[in-house]
C-alpha cells in the first residue's frame, strides 16, 4: 500500500481544513472568548497535523503541531488571544497553504522549514503561559498513547465504575481476539511459536472517531506491529482493512518475542489511534471457546469499542462538531472529460430534435399529428436532460469568494484603513469553468475598492461617514445570467482626476476630454496601463488591474459595468452567462444566409419605415422611444446582397451591450431556436463578429453573430 | 495486420525494408495530384457549404461532418486555378492535420489509390505555383505516369493567416 493514492483526498481535505481555519480565526479575532470557535480551530489543526503526519509531510506536521499547541493553551484558558497571535496564525496558514501548493505541484512539501514562524509560535506560548507544567494536555494523541498502554488495568477499573453496562462492553471487546477464526495451519504456527518461547498476543486497536484516513492509519499500525513480530491473522482481514471496510476497530493476533507492552506501544505510536488493548492469548482458550464465544459475541451487532474516557471525549467532540458546523457540502467529483462527453451527447440529441422539427414541416401537409406528439416528448426530454447535465456542471461561487474576507482583513491592516466586507449570495451557482476563472477579476475589483475606493478613517469622519468602510459583494441570478456586484461606500470615481490622467498620459486630448461624458471617462479606466492611484502600492496602482478584469470577463462572454458617484461610492457589476455551450437564439436571414443571434443580447425587434431613418454624422440612426440608436446594415458587414426590396420597411434587431444599443438591419426573422455552439476550429481565426457555428435541423451550418463585437 | 500481409512478409523479407506509401489520386483541372493516404480521414460528396464572411477567397466556408463543423478550402483557388464548378464527381477530401484540426479540401474528382515504393518517389524543387511549393515530390508509376504529390503542410499550415 502506498500513501500516494490518498494524495487527492489529502489535498482536498487540507484545503477544506485551511479554509475552515481561516474562517474560524477570523471569527476568533472578533470574539476572542468563543469556546466553540476555539474548539473548532483546535480540531481542524489537529486533523491537519494528523493528515500531514500520515502522508509523511514532516515540516507541515511540525508547523501544525506548534499551532495546535497554541490553540490548546488558548482552549485551556492559559493564553489569551491577542491581535499579535492572530497575525502569526494567519502567517502560519499562508505557510501551510504554500506547503499544500508545493504538494499539489510536485507531491513534495518543499524545503521551507518556516523556523521563524515556529519560533514566534513558541514565543507566544512562553509569553502567554505562566507555567507549562501540564504539557501532556497539549497533545491528546500522545497522552492517549502513554496512558492507555501501561494503565490497562487502571482503565478497566475505571470502566468498572462506569457500571455494569460499560463492563459488559469492555468484556466483549476484550474477548475479541478469541472470536477470530483460526484455521489449522494458523493454530499450528501459534503452537510452534509458543514452543520456541515466543508469545502470542491478541490486540484490539480502536481508531479515533474523527480519523479521516482510517485505512492509512490501520496500515501504519500493521506496519509498526510487524516490526515487532508477525501478524498471524487479523479481523477484519488485511485486505478489508486496507479497503477501509471496518468500523473503527480491528483485532490482530501477533506472534512476537517482544513483550506485550512493546507491541502495543508500536500500535499506539500511530497517531489518531484512540485505544489499544491486548493480552497474551492461550491457544487452548481460542479452540475451546470458539463454538460458544463466537455466537454471542457476534450477535450484539457491530464490534463495540471499549468505553475508555478518551473515547467518550471524542464522542463528545463529534457531537459538538455536528451541532456547531453547518451540514457539510456533499460533493461528487466528476471528471470534467466525462461531463464533456455527456454534454456532447446532449448536443447531438438536440440536433436530432431539430431535424425532427424540420421534418414535420415537410410532413405537415399529410398526416403529421403523431410526429408532433413525439417531438413534443422529445423536446421535453432533451430540455430536462440539458438542465440536469448543466446542473452537474454548476458549482456555487462560494469556493471562490470564501477567501475574500481574509484578503480584506489583510488589506485593512496593510492599508491602515478600517473596512468590513459583507457578502451575500455565495450559494449562487455558475458553470464550473466560469467559477474557476472568476476569482482573479473579483479579487482585482475588491482590491480596487479597498485601495482606491474607500477613504481613510479621518476623511470618512470628516465627511460624516461611518469610519469603518463597507465593501459589499453580492451575487444573484438574473434570468439566464448571474450578476456579481462589488460595491463600496467610498469616494467614488473622480472623473476629473481620470480625465487629467488620461490627458497627461496622452490617451485623449484636452479637446476630446471636454466633450466626453462621465461614463465615457470612466470607461477609460478599463484601458490597458491606466491607473489613477496617486502612488503605486503593492495592493494596486500598477495599472494592470481593470483591463485584465475586463478582458477576462469578456473572454467568459460576460460584461463589466461601473456606476459611480463622487463622494458616495461605486458599484462594479459583472454579468455572466449561466452556461456557455447551449444558448437560445433568434434566427435571422441576411442575403439568403442564416445567422443566429443570442437572445441574451437582444433588446427588441423593430420594424422601421424607411422615412424614419435619420442621419447623424453621415451614419444611419433611428429614434427609438427617445434613444438615438445607430443602425448597422448587416448585408454590408457580411458582404452579401440584401434580398430586401427597395422602399420596404426595415427589420432591425435592437441589441444591447451595457448601455450601448445598436439596430442590426436584417432581411427576415426566422424564429427562435435553441442551438448548440460549435467552435469554428483553429483554421478560421480573427473573424471578430462570428462567435461560432451551429448545426441546424436539416444539417446545414449557420454562423452565430456576436452582437457585442458589432456595437 | 491481416493474413495476407503476414504472408507477404514471410515470403519476401526484402519487401519489409522498402517503405510503401499509398496515395489517393485526385483530379484538378487537367492535372492529377497524389495525396498521402495517411492524412486522409474521409472522402465525402459535395454538400452545402456555409460561407464565412471576411475570409480569403479560397476558404469556401464550413460544413457539417457528423456533427462537427469543419472549414473547407478550394484547392483550385488556392493554386490559382479557375473557381470550382461543382459537379457530380466533385468531392471533399477530409484531411486530418497535426495542428489545425480537420479540414476539407474540394477536388474535381477522386480517381484511384496507388501504391508507390519510396524508390519511386523523388523530391523536386522549384515547382512553384502561386509562389509556393505545393508539390514537393513526384511519384513515378509502373506504367510510366507521373503523379505530383501535394505537400499538405503548404496547403493547410502556411496560409491560415486570415485577413480581417
Amino acid at each position: 500500500m502506498d500513501v500516494s493514492q490518498y494524495l487527492d483526498i489529502f489535498l482536498d481535505e487540507t484545503k477544506e481544513h485551511l479554509q475552515n481555519l481561516s474562517d474560524q480565526i477570523m471569527r476568533l479575532e472578533n470574539d476572542s472568548e468563543d469556546m466553540d470557535t476555539i474548539n473548532e480551530i483546535f480540531r481542524a489543526a489537529h486533523s491537519l497535523k494528523g493528515m500531514a503526519g500520515t502522508m509523511g509531510y514532516k515540516r507541515m506536521q511540525t508547523l501544525t503541531h506548534d499551532m495546535e499547541n497554541v490553540f490548546s493553551e488558548v482552549r485551556s484558558g492559559k493564553v489569551k488571544v491577542q491581535p499579535e497571535m492572530i497575525d502569526v496564525l494567519f502567517n502560519c496558514l499562508d505557510a501551510l497553504d504554500e506547503y499544500t501548493q508545493n504538494i499539489q505541484n510536485s507531491a513534495d512539501e518543499g524545503t521551507n522549514d518556516n523556523e521563524a514562524l515556529i519560533a514566534r509560535l513558541n514565543d507566544l506560548l512562553k509569553s502567554g503561559t505562566a507555567d507549562s507544567v501540564e504539557d501532556k494536555k497539549e497533545e491528546p494523541k500522545e497522552s492517549t498513547a502513554e496512558k492507555s498502554a501501561p494503565e490497562k488495568k487502571k482503565r478497566s477499573t475505571k470502566s468498572d465504575k462506569k457500571g455494569s453496562k460499560a463492563e459488559e462492553k469492555s468484556e466483549s471487546a476484550e474477548a475479541k481476539w478469541y472470536d477470530i477464526h483460526l484455521d489449522d495451519s494458523q493454530i499450528h504456527v501459534i503452537e510452534e511459536a509458543k514452543k520456541q518461547g515466543m508469545h502470542c498476543y491478541g490486540i484490539n486497536v480502536v481508531v479515533q472517531d474523527t480519523c479521516l484516513l482510517k485505512a492509512a492509519r490501520a496500515f501504519l499500525v500493521f506496519k509498526s506491529v510487524e516490526e515487532k513480530g508477525e501478524i498471524i491473522v487479523s479481523n477484519p482481514s488485511a485486505q478489508d482493512v486496507e479497503d477501509e471496510r471496518f468500523e473503527k476497530d480491528f483485532t490482530l493476533l501477533v506472534v512476537s518475542k517482544e513483550s506485550l507492552e512493546d507491541v502495543m506501544k508500536a500500535a499506539q505510536n500511530v497517531s489518531e489511534i484512540a485505544a489499544v488493548t491486548g493480552e497474551e492469548i492461550e491457544i487452548e482458550k481460542t479452540k475451546d471457546y470458539k463454538p460458544k464465544e463466537t455466537a454471542p459475541a457476534n450477535t450484539p451487532a457491530k464490534p463495540v469499542a471499549p468505553a475508555t474516557p478518551q473515547q467518550q471525549q471524542t464522542a463528545k467532540n463529534t457531537e459538538k462538531k455536528n451541532a456547531g458546523k453547518p451540514v457539510v457540502n456533499r460533493t461528487v467529483r466528476v471528471d470534467i472529460e466525462k461531463l464533456d462527453v455527456l454534454m456532447n451527447l446532449v448536443s447531438e440529441l438536440i440536433i436530432a430534435k431539430n431535424s425532427l422539427v424540420s421534418a414535420t414541416g415537410q410532413v405537415q401537409s399529410g398526416s403529421g399529428n403523431g410526429v408532433t406528439e413525439h417531438i413534443e416528448y422529445l423536446e421535453r426530454v432533451t430540455t430536462s436532460l440539458h438542465e440536469s447535465v448543466m446542473k452537474v456542471r454548476m458549482v456555487p461561487i462560494e469556493s471562490v469568494v470564501n477567501k475574500f474576507p481574509r484578503m480584506i482583513r489583510d488589506l485593512s491592516k496593510k492599508l491602515d484603513k478600517k473596512m468590513e466586507l459583507y457578502m451575500s449570495g455565495e450559494e449562487t451557482e455558475l458553470d464550473r469553468t466560469v467559477v474557476d476563472e472568476i476569482g482573479d477579476p473579483l479579487m482585482h475589483l475588491l482590491r480596487n475598492s479597498a485601495d482606491h475606493g474607500l477613504e481613510s478613517a479621518e476623511v470618512r469622519a470628516q465627511r460624516g461617514k461611518n469610519p469603518v468602510g463597507s465593501i459589499f459583494l453580492d451575487a444573484y441570478q438574473d434570468g439566464n445570467n448571474v450578476v456579481i456586484e462589488v460595491r463600496d461606500d467610498g469616494n467614488g470615481i473622480d472623473t476629473e482626476a481620470v480625465k487629467n490622467k488620461a490627458i497627461e498620459r496622452g490617451v485623449i486630448t484636452s479637446e476630446q476630454a471636454a466633450l466626453m461624458t462621465d461614463k465615457e471617462i470612466i470607461s477609460l479606466l478599463f484601458l490597458p496601463s491606466f491607473s489613477t492611484a496617486k502612488q503605486v502600492t503593492d495592493v494596486s496602482g500598477r495599472g494592470v488591474g481593470l483591463d485584465v478584469v475586463k478582458s477576462k470577463i469578456e473572454s467568459l462572454s460576460g460584461e463589466v459595468e461601473v456606476k459611480s458617484q463622487l463622494g458616495v461610492g461605486s458599484t462594479w457589476t459583472i454579468r455572466l452567462p449561466l452556461t456557455l455551450a447551449i444558448i437560445q437564439t433568434l434566427m435571422v436571414a441576411v442575403g439568403g444566409e442564416k445567422y443566429a443571434i443570442s437572445l441574451g443580447s437582444i433588446q427588441s425587434l423593430e420594424s422601421i419605415p424607411q422615412e424614419d431613418v435619420r442621419f447623424v454624422q453621415n451614419k444611419e440612426v433611428i429614434n427609438l422611444r427617445g434613444n438615438v440608436v445607430p443602425l448597422i446594415r448587416m448585408e454590408k458587414v457580411l458582404d452579401v446582397e440584401s434580398k430586401r426590396k427597395p422602399g420596404e420597411e426595415l427589420t432591425a434587431v435592437i441589441v444591447k451591450k451595457g448601455d450601448k444599443m445598436a439596430g442590426l438591419v436584417i432581411d427576415e426573422l426566422l424564429g427562435q431556436l435553441e442551438i448548440v455552439i460549435k467552435p469554428l476550429g483553429k483554421y478560421i481565426k480573427q473573424c471578430k463578429f462570428i462567435s461560432g457555428a451551429t448545426i441546424l435541423g436539416d444539417g446545414e451550418v449557420a454562423l452565430i453573430l456576436d452582437a457585442n463585437a458589432l456595437i | 495486420m491481416d493474413v495476407n500481409s503476414l504472408k507477404n512478409l514471410s515470403q519476401d523479407p526484402q519487401k519489409e525494408e522498402r517503405v510503401k506509401r499509398q496515395f489517393i489520386v485526385v483530379g484538378l483541372g487537367n492535372e492529377h495530384y497524389g495525396i498521402d493516404i495517411r492524412y486522409i480521414d474521409n472522402i465525402v460528396r459535395m454538400q452545402r457549404i456555409t460561407r464565412v464572411p471576411k475570409m480569403p477567397n479560397y476558404l469556401i466556408g464550413i460544413i457539417n461532418l457528423r456533427g462537427e463543423v469543419l472549414p473547407v478550402i478550394s484547392l483550385r483557388l488556392k493554386m490559382g486555378l479557375p473557381a470550382d464548378e461543382y459537379e457530380k464527381n466533385t468531392r471533399i477530401i477530409i484531411l486530418k492535420t497535426e495542428f489545425e484540426g480537420s479540414l476539407g479540401v474540394i477536388v474535381d474528382e477522386v480517381k484511384e489509390v496507388v501504391t508507390l515504393e519510396s524508390t519511386q518517389v523523388d523530391k523536386v524543387d522549384d515547382l512553384k505555383i502561386e509562389g509556393k511549393n505545393f508539390v514537393t515530390s513526384v511519384g513515378k508509376r509502373d506504367n510510366g505516369d507521373l503523379i505530383s504529390i501535394l505537400d499538405l503542410n503548404t496547403i493547410t499550415l502556411e496560409e491560415n493567416v486570415v485577413r480581417e
